[in-house]
């Protein structure tokens, strides 16, 4: 997957988890946790729907590298390619 | 009509999800009230078969009025049996009339017949018209029970996709709503023949499908939360306690434990706050139970309920049941699926009307203390903060440790300061043996 396609589908499971934000501009260098008021149980149905969507296995320690919609997709990036 | 929280006094039946002749077993989900607060899957409490709907979909109605007379005669049976209400109402609230008569205990003999009070009580005929067995030549496959398809058919899920797990692949309610859950928000079906005018598809975009129902709800919600808090403010007298807890054990637990786990499987703090509290409220019992007809009830179950923040304000506080005897991960999962469920408005009503005492937790909003206001008719309310970094002395050493605090407002018509704050420390001890939690 390319960065388009990995942004798409950042934003997609985002618009699962906060559906009234889903058509709103994202800033994908603010944290997604302020930007979207997400709690901690958001936040781990966030990481279980990326984990869905692409099959990347995230640990806990890698959560402070998905606060931003940009840091997301760098990590799927990272993390898909094999 | 169940009572579905100490501020509802009426609720609109938005819903049938059974009709007469349905069999119908203990926790079956048979009906959709809508509170102030929230759409409410009113579960019926007995095994039996539904011989006649009392209150039409659309009809709001007081607590306590019987919804359905309900028969409890073995398979096959033509007369009636006993019939009762499919409306439990934990925390009593008794009031007059000839509605709250018919016995809602397990009748004495199969063969009995309908007592009066009961079946005069029934302003007209059931509107079974209201049910809409749609189209059954398209519905899936007689093999799954009415109760089945109409569930899918509420919560927007083809039967036949779906895999069934039960005998010779029969879809099952569980397998019902398990697909209803994996598909987080998803709404149901447009377009669906009657039945669900009541209440359109409502979850993934209530914004933008519905402004004006969406506008009313919130509306409704902060009026019924208005009530309800100060109804507590006027009448318990509240005290607080509150420490500050060393969270350096439970934090070191919970990396190891998460770190073997795959993601669905983690464990969220609050999990491990919700369990630790209700073990220390198993042995706190002024703590866990009830406020009524000015006397405490202590309650022998500890039922934790949750104050889940609705996103686009609100608040509802449903519970876990039985929190202390499940397991770490039984308390999570149910977690999980109480905050998905809330959100999502498909909250039942056990879980609504019984919750013993409170857990309220703001840390993620990043606040480091909560005063909390209890929810009547419970006695307490045990609120935690954001976990911080602190410097912490211990054994005339000083270091930096994760530190949460925990607070407790309490009812002092239920007990006093001395009580409390042994519920507090048990609280603090637990949580520095996590692995026993």
């Amino acid at each position: 997957m390319n960065e388009l396609d990995l942004n798409l589908v950042v934003r997609g499971v985002l618009a699962q988890i906060a559906p009234e934000a889903a058509g709103e501009e994202l800033d994908a260098e603010v944290e997604l946790v302020e930007q979207l008021d997400l709690d901690s149980m958001d936040f781990l149905n966030f990481v279980i729907g990326l984990h869905e969507a692409t099959g990347i296995d995230i640990p806990e320690r890698d959560y402070p590298r998905l606060a931003t919609l940009a840091g997301c997709v760098e990590y799927l990036r990272l993390h898909s390619t094999h | 009509m169940p009572s579905l929280g100490a501020d509802m006094d009426a609720g609109t039946v938005t819903e049938w999800l059974v009709a007469p002749g349905d069999r119908v077993r203990r926790g079956d989900i048979v009906a959709v009230v809508d509170t102030d607060k929230a759409d409410v899957d009113v579960e019926i409490f007995e095994d039996g078969v539904i011989e006649q709907i009392l209150v039409a979909a659309g009809e709001k109605v007081p607590v306590g009025t019987p919804l359905a007379l309900v028969g409890t005669e073995p398979a096959g049976a033509p007369e009636p049996a006993l019939p009762s209400v499919a409306a439990p109402a934990p925390p009593p609230a008794p009031e007059p009339g000839p509605t709250q008569e018919p016995p809602r205990v397990a009748p004495p003999a199969p063969s009995a017949v309908p007592t009066p009070s009961a079946v005069p009580t029934a302003p007209t005929v059931p509107t079974v018209a209201a049910i809409t067995p749609a189209s059954p030549a398209a519905e899936a496959p007689e093999l799954h029970s009415p109760v089945v398809r109409r569930l899918a058919r509420h919560l927007g899920v083809d039967v036949a996709t779906i895999h069934g797990s039960g005998p010779g692949g029969t879809v099952t309610r569980a397998d019902v709503e398990a697909t209803a859950r994996s598909r987080p928000g998803a709404p149901g079906e447009p377009g669906e023949p009657g039945g669900r005018e009541q209440r359109p598809a409502a979850s993934a975009t209530p914004a933008a499908a519905e402004p004006d129902r969406a506008q009313q709800r919130g509306l409704a919600m902060r009026e019924a939360i208005g009530r309800l808090m100060t109804r507590s403010k006027r009448e318990i007298p509240h005290y607080y306690l509150g420490t500050e807890v060393d969270f350096s054990r439970a934090r070191a637990w919970l990396d190891q434990a998460n770190g073997e786990r795959a993601v669905t499987e983690r464990i969220l703090p609050a999990a491990l706050l919700i369990k630790a509290v209700a073990l220390a409220a198993r042995d706190a019992p002024a703590m866990n139970g009830f406020w009524l007809d000015d006397r405490f009830e202590a309650s022998g179950a500890v039922h934790v309920g949750v104050a889940i923040s609705l996103r686009g304000g609100g608040l509802v506080a449903p519970a876990i049941h039985d929190a202390d005897r499940k397991s770490l991960d039984e308390v999570m999962r149910d977690l999980r699926d109480l905050v998905a469920r809330t959100r999502n408005g498909r909250l039942r009503s056990s879980e609504m009307s019984e919750p013993t005492i409170t857990v309220t937790n703001l840390g993620d909003q990043g606040v480091d203390t909560v005063y909390g206001v209890i929810y009547p008719p419970q006695v307490a309310l045990v609120g935690f903060g954001k976990v911080v970094e602190r410097p912490w002395a211990e054994h005339g050493m000083l270091g930096i440790r994760p530190v949460v605090s925990v607070t407790l407002a309490a009812d002092h018509r239920a007990s006093d300061g001395h009580a409390g704050a042994r519920f507090v420390a048990q609280i603090d001890r637990l949580l520095q043996a996590p692995e026993a939690v």
